[in-house]
């Protein structure tokens, strides 16, 4: 069962690429625009074997880690903090709900205003996106406690902090790290975005030059490379999702967002 | 009526500290990018004056709906055909994970080769970038589908579109609109960005012609815009997610109840 599936993925990656190389080869599309597979593929290799990609990706993944970085650790601690001190929620409800929907893109004039094209006005935008994501995962998952084994613990004298630890820590935490799986996809969308749109260097970036120098098969071989880095970030949140909840009895239900 | 204020007290409270912090803490601010609120909220009826919110905003939403809709038709319609076929999502699975991982944005230059810089470049953007949360929700909706309630209908002869209304496409319903709202959020950031790349008018264009021109309470106004619009579309979703999955979240809080 698991094999076969594995098979006609297989094959419909296959088929996928296929489509690829035929349609510009039949003269579908023009293949000034949409080049068969196989000249996207020497283009990739011709990109790997340049040290300004591994720059540039280099460059991408620094932006987005360290964004991620910050993210995670406001929005846990700001998560935590209005979870534990009373009436905090309540007060800040209206303003994360109308501070989270505003676009973090609407932060682009400012971030090329403050900074320019350096590092920071990627952070600024990453953290701002990947912020909200966590922090309202955090705050699910703290509401999820269950009030009988706060109370248990109340009454066996544990101080704030050790419920925080014992108590409130690990029912939160799949819902936390359900949070960092979305912010890590996320991140990886504004850290492209701010690169592609303000320049500042990396992928993003390198797929503004390639386009506006007409050089369309190394724009499309980029833009697998980014897709190719989504799917492994994907993959590495899941992973460590799966090793980080492994003590727990089955890992929980997703909570819509 | 005291819980009543109390209540209302918790919802204004922080933001009416906030905006003050912002409006003192900026009052006598000579710092050329970040002006006075005073100054960005007295700048705000002069930029925005209906002859703006016609030719910049009302194209921008017109994009915006456009492409949401069309990946919205799209997303279920294929979504529902894949997730009705195991052997159909066995095969579509690598190929979808692939192609949902690509950031969004960087379809932009892509999609300007094929579409030029015209309206139809920015609703294809928007509705490639919606597409994939839609789609991928309803086919994890559509194969969740409960076997006994699609037997039951089956044996009770509801078939064709009378099961796929009613059966399929009501039970993937909360998935779908899950789906729908991170799609939201994307065809937003991909409105804004396709007018930062190419365009004559549009939210995303005015506001960077602005940060051009040095223009800076004007472009705090412009964020301010965006701000408001991303708040209140989500309000709407809100809205009409509550009408059409009343059902679905009567039924989840009276199961809460009965635990």
């Amino acid at each position: 069962m698991k094999v076969t599936n594995a098979v006609l993925g297989a094959a419909g990656f296959a088929g996928f690429l296929a489509l690829w190389e035929a349609v510009p080869r039949l003269g579908f599309v023009q293949d000034d625009f949409f080049p068969p597979v196989s000249r996207v593929a020497a283009a990739l290799a011709a990109e790997l074997a340049d040290d300004a990609f591994w720059t540039a990706l280099g460059d991408t993944l620094t932006g987005w880690a360290l964004g991620l970085l910050i993210a995670v650790t406001a929005g846990i601690l700001a998560g935590v903090v209005i979870a534990v001190v009373p009436y905090l929620r309540e007060a800040t409800a209206s303003t994360i709900e109308f501070l989270r929907p505003i676009p973090s893109v609407a932060l682009i004039p400012l971030a090329v205003l403050l900074f320019g094209t350096e590092l920071q006005s990627v952070l600024l935008l990453v953290v701002y996106a990947s912020f909200w994501q966590i922090l309202i995962q955090t705050l699910y998952g703290v509401q999820d406690v269950d009030p009988v084994a706060e109370e248990t613990a109340r009454s066996y004298g544990l101080g704030p902090w050790a419920r925080v630890r014992h108590v409130l820590w690990p029912t939160a935490l799949p819902y936390v790290m359900t949070g960092v799986r979305l912010a890590a996809a996320v991140a990886l969308i504004l850290a492209v975005t701010a690169e592609l749109v303000i320049g500042a260097p990396g992928l993003g970036a390198r797929i503004a030059v390639a386009q506006t120098s007409q050089a369309v098969p190394e724009m499309y071989a980029l833009v697998v490379v980014t897709g190719v880095l989504g799917l492994l970030i994907n993959l590495g949140a899941r992973t460590v999702e799966r090793r980080a909840l492994a003590w727990h009895q089955s890992v929980r239900g997703e909570v819509a967002v | 009526m005291r819980l009543v204020l109390l209540r209302l007290l918790f919802v204004v409270a922080l933001p009416l500290v906030l905006v003050t912090a912002w409006w003192l803490a900026s009052d006598d601010s000579t710092d050329v990018y970040w002006p006075p609120l005073r100054t960005i909220l007295t700048t705000f009826p002069d930029v925005w004056t209906g002859e703006r919110l016609r030719a910049d905003v009302l194209p921008s939403l017109l994009r915006l709906s456009a492409g949401y809709a069309a990946a919205t038709a799209v997303g279920v319609a294929l979504g529902t055909v894949i997730g009705s076929y195991r052997r159909v999502r066995a095969v579509c699975e690598p190929v979808l994970e692939f192609l949902r991982a690509v950031p969004p944005p960087v379809l932009v230059p892509v999609i300007m080769l094929f579409a030029g810089i015209g309206d139809t470049m920015k609703i294809a953007v928007i509705a490639s970038g919606c597409v994939w949360p839609i789609l991928l929700n309803t086919v994890e909706g559509v194969r969740a589908v409960d076997t006994v309630m699609s037997e039951t209908a089956r044996s009770y002869g509801i078939t064709g579109t009378a099961r796929l209304r009613n059966v399929v496409l009501r039970s993937a319903s909360p998935q779908i609109f899950a789906g729908m709202r991170q799609a939201l959020s994307i065809g937003i950031i991909l409105m804004v960005i396709s007018e930062m790349f190419a365009a004559s008018n549009g939210l995303g264009f005015t506001i960077v012609q602005f940060q051009r021109g040095f223009a800076i309470p004007d472009m705090w106004t412009g964020i301010l815009v965006l701000g408001l619009l991303g708040f209140a579309l989500s309000v709407v979703f809100r809205l009409v997610e509550r009408r059409v999955l009343g059902w679905y979240h009567g039924q989840r809080a009276s199961s809460r109840r009965s635990h």
